[in-house]
């Protein structure tokens, strides 16, 4: 049984209105040395399988699918022992 | 004639939909659940807004896998009229029938206000019966309708003519290029954030949204030889 650790993230070039507003928040904090921050999604997927390379290639495509849209995230991520 | 209202768990334009399509087209529409795998039978899709699936992981991402979204695709690539108006829009966006994303509001806020306008496009059959580069109101009600899209499908929208609508003044969600609707090249698919069935009576504040809706009836009569009729 493994379980895909997946994190997806607005791409390089996209603006984060979120993470903007985050940094902003953490200036008025004080922590000035903070440059950017990019606020991104975690999600843990639970696989039924016992084949790694299988699963890596069946979450690569559930992100390419679903869990990201390509247009304007980016997406990784790591095949654990679940 | 007879128009679709597709119907998504979590839709709730659906209702307006419908009775602007009643009160301004006055042709038959149904309720379409996002379960049918039929949609033969529809001249003109609609996809109202809302928040189709809770809107969970993003606006639309779920609701592009329902059943009745291949036969949208279909309906699309046979050349009937698909419109999505808000979250209708962020579906076409996630079912690939129209290109680029939705990012949240630049703000960060929900706005919920009368939007202005231009209508840059006037020849798509969504847009016949309003003039060139007229100004409109039309309103808005969305937290995700900053619509983002690379430098080269920006470039190719323009040259195609597919920005159907501008913000005029203030841009309320920081879209690219005050983008606020745009349409597929072939012209028969469109995407717009503001919310043309909630302006089609003086008493709504504007009835700038009805010839959307009186477009999209011109055009299927003159596509099918229909006079219109008193």
């Amino acid at each position: 049984m493994y379980k895909a650790i997946v994190f997806v993230t607005l791409r390089e070039s996209v603006l984060d209105p979120q993470g903007n507003a985050v940094k902003e928040a953490l200036h008025t904090l004080g922590y000035d040395e903070v440059n950017e921050v990019r606020i991104g999604k975690y999600m843990e997927v639970a696989l039924d399988t016992a084949d790694r390379s299988q699963a890596e290639e069946r979450v690569k495509e559930m992100c390419e699918k679903l869990l990201a849209n390509t247009v304007i995230e980016d997406y990784r991520f790591e095949i654990v022992e679940g | 004639m007879k128009v679709g209202v597709i119907v998504f768990p979590g839709s709730n334009a659906d209702v307006d939909m419908r009775y602007a399509v009643e009160d301004i087209m006055a042709v038959p529409v149904d309720y379409v659940w996002h379960s049918t795998t039929d949609l033969s039978g529809y001249d003109v899709i609609l996809l109202p807004g809302g928040f189709s699936y809770g809107d969970y992981l993003r606006c639309g991402a779920v609701a592009r896998f329902s059943p009745v979204m291949e036969q949208v695709v279909k309906a699309a690539a046979e050349g009937k009229l698909v419109m999505g108006v808000c979250n209708g829009f962020q579906i076409l966006l996630e079912a690939g029938l129209l290109p680029g994303a939705m990012l949240r509001n630049k703000t960060l806020k929900y706005r919920c206000k009368l939007s202005r306008l231009r209508v840059v496009n006037n020849e798509t059959p969504f847009t016949r019966d309003y003039a060139a580069g007229e100004v409109i109101d039309i309103p808005i009600a969305h937290g995700e309708g900053n619509y983002y899209c690379d430098e080269a499908t920006l470039a190719k929208l323009k040259a195609n003519n597919q920005i159907v609508f501008r913000y005029e003044g203030e841009n309320p969600n920081g879209s690219i290029d005050d983008i606020a609707g745009i349409c597929n090249e072939r012209g028969n698919v469109l995407g717009m954030m503001p919310h043309p069935e909630r302006a089609v009576h003086t008493w709504m504040t504007s009835d700038d949204g009805k010839r959307v809706f009186t477009s999209i009836l011109h055009t299927w009569r003159e596509k099918n030889g229909v006079t219109a009729q008193a």
